[in-house]
């Protein structure tokens, strides 16, 4: 589904990735860890298309697309969805106004016909109802006075509504209490554990994973990818630390 | 007395117009009066859509008397220069209420000035001004409180928000008091932003298409001026023009 192959870059002339390689295919849920400043963050912008985030080389094929050729909302048009670690607050623009634009633009770039009224808000309450989301939220203008954990579940009721092929979600779990977590782990679950789909998680910690299995585990640092396992890699890495892993 | 000289930038109120495209329709017509009876509420808008290349000037004169309230709602896009100006005098406990937007794009000139006069005690006024500036445009509100000797306990606002779509065009935000009495409550803020990338990059990870995304950030940035107008046919019909005036500059 996502191969990338040797990814450079740079913001502001500082070169963050070097080399990155990592292949995704459909039906999987890889996890990315790393320390503080690794490139985690920017490997989800620079995926998303984040302006200022400057492609120096390699590539990034998207079911067969250069995804590098596309521009940010064509990447989510052809199902690649960013979950932010600080998502964006919009005052004067309600969710509902925000994720109906944002699908019915979806659909129009893929030639879809638009959803009705109707059809979109009982689309809406049935994916707020799965990550335990007031649908009087939704009603509220994008983020503005949610806490960090309401803002997370209402990044994934997006992506719900949304239904990438593949999910980038970058910091999900930071935020959260130990209930919410469970809630939003089933919710990427119920969401994207499916043959046709894909995760990457970026984290920092092992708990999100306890509800959200990876198959496979990553370690970044330094713009690469160091080191690659199963599950246990992020046990081990918990265990150890960064340093020790990724120095082996 | 009008004079018929044509004005120069020297004057204030003149400074950042287009007096070419004024002297097109110099000398202009006295004001159009708005007289407020005691206890009466008159409520007025104003569409100005002049053609391409245009100049139209509306001068309003009001003159609002004891108790009574008059609320303005103007929305200003139209023409080469498009200016809409207000001359207002409150009596006591009187009310005037202006919620004004400003849309321009091209080398539009667009304009909007006000002298509010709280001529005696317990007046309030409240001025609410959003303009939205693409390409050469440049928009202004000039707008000065005065409040007499007399007038105390007068309350007054000016909000004044600009929103610069291109870095050639221009906001003049220029609010004035001044104030003889000692009891008032002005408070005025101006504000010139641009759209919040931030959340333009949000809304293109989401699949919203620039020009949807701008459009809607914009609305949201004039929702408001035009919630209180009574009349739904009305706010319909400025609601309207002021979104196929913000298409055509996203």
């Amino acid at each position: 589904m996502l191969t990338i192959d040797n990814l450079a870059n740079e913001i502001d002339g500082k070169a963050i990735l070097k080399g990155l390689s990592l292949s995704i295919k459909a039906g999987e849920i890889h996890a990315i860890m790393g320390p503080n400043g690794a490139g985690k963050s920017t490997l989800a912008y620079t995926l998303g298309g984040r302006p200022g985030y400057q492609v120096t080389g390699g590539d990034a094929s998207f079911n067969g697309v250069n995804l590098f050729s596309l521009e940010p909302h064509e990447r989510a048009a052809a199902g690649l969805f960013l979950g932010f670690q600080y998502p964006v607050e919009i005052p004067g623009v309600s969710n509902l106004q925000f994720l109906r634009e944002s699908l019915n633009s979806q659909r129009k770039a893929r030639g879809e016909e638009p959803l009705s009224g109707g059809e979109f808000i009982k689309l809406a309450k049935e994916k707020a109802a799965l990550l335990g989301l007031d649908m009087e939220m939704l009603k509220r203008p994008v983020n503005v006075g949610f806490s960090g954990g309401e803002k997370k579940r209402a990044e994934m009721v997006q992506m719900g509504i949304l239904d990438p092929k593949l999910a980038i979600l970058d910091e999900t779990d930071s935020g959260l209490d130990i209930d919410a977590l469970k809630i939003v782990g089933a919710g990427i679950n119920a969401i994207m554990r499916k043959p046709d789909k894909a995760v990457l998680l970026i984290t920092h910690y092992q708990r999100l994973l306890d509800y959200v299995k990876p198959d496979f585990v990553h370690v970044l640092a330094g713009g690469r990818i160091v080191k690659s396992g199963g599950p246990e890699l992020a046990l081990e890495l918990e265990r150890e630390g960064y340093a020790e892993v990724a120095a082996a | 007395m009008t004079t018929l000289t044509l004005p120069t930038r020297k004057a204030e109120e003149w400074r950042y117009s287009d007096l070419d495209a004024l002297a097109t329709v110099w000398p202009t017509p006295a004001p159009t009066r708005i007289d407020v009876a005691a206890g009466e509420s008159v409520r007025h808008h104003l569409l100005q859509d002049a053609a391409d290349g245009a100049a139209a000037v509306h001068d309003y004169a009001i003159t609002i008397a004891d108790g009574a309230r008059c609320d303005f709602h103007v929305l200003n896009i139209g023409g080469k220069l498009g200016r809409v100006t207000f001359a207002v005098t409150l009596g006591k406990g009187s009310h005037f209420e202006l919620n004004g937007a400003i849309i321009g794009g091209g080398d539009q000139v667009l304009e909007i000035i006000t002298s509010v006069t709280h001529a005696q005690p317990d007046a309030t006024s409240g001025q609410t001004i959003r303009s939205i500036l693409g390409q050469h445009a440049t928009g202004s509100y000039l707008g000065s409180i005065n409040v007499a000797r007399d007038a105390q306990r007068t309350d007054a606002f000016q909000s004044v928000k600009a929103m610069l779509l291109d870095r050639t065009a221009t906001a003049n935000a220029k609010p004035e008091l001044e104030i003889y009495a000692d009891d008032v409550k002005c408070a005025h803020g101006a504000t010139v932003g641009e759209l919040d990338k931030q959340a333009l990059f949000y809304m293109a990870s989401r699949g919203m298409d620039p020009a949807t995304a701008k459009t809607l950030l914009l609305k949201a940035f004039v929702a408001g001026v035009f919630d209180d107008v009574a009349d739904e046919a009305v706010k319909g019909s400025l609601e309207a023009a002021a979104l196929a005036k913000l298409e055509t500059l996203v």
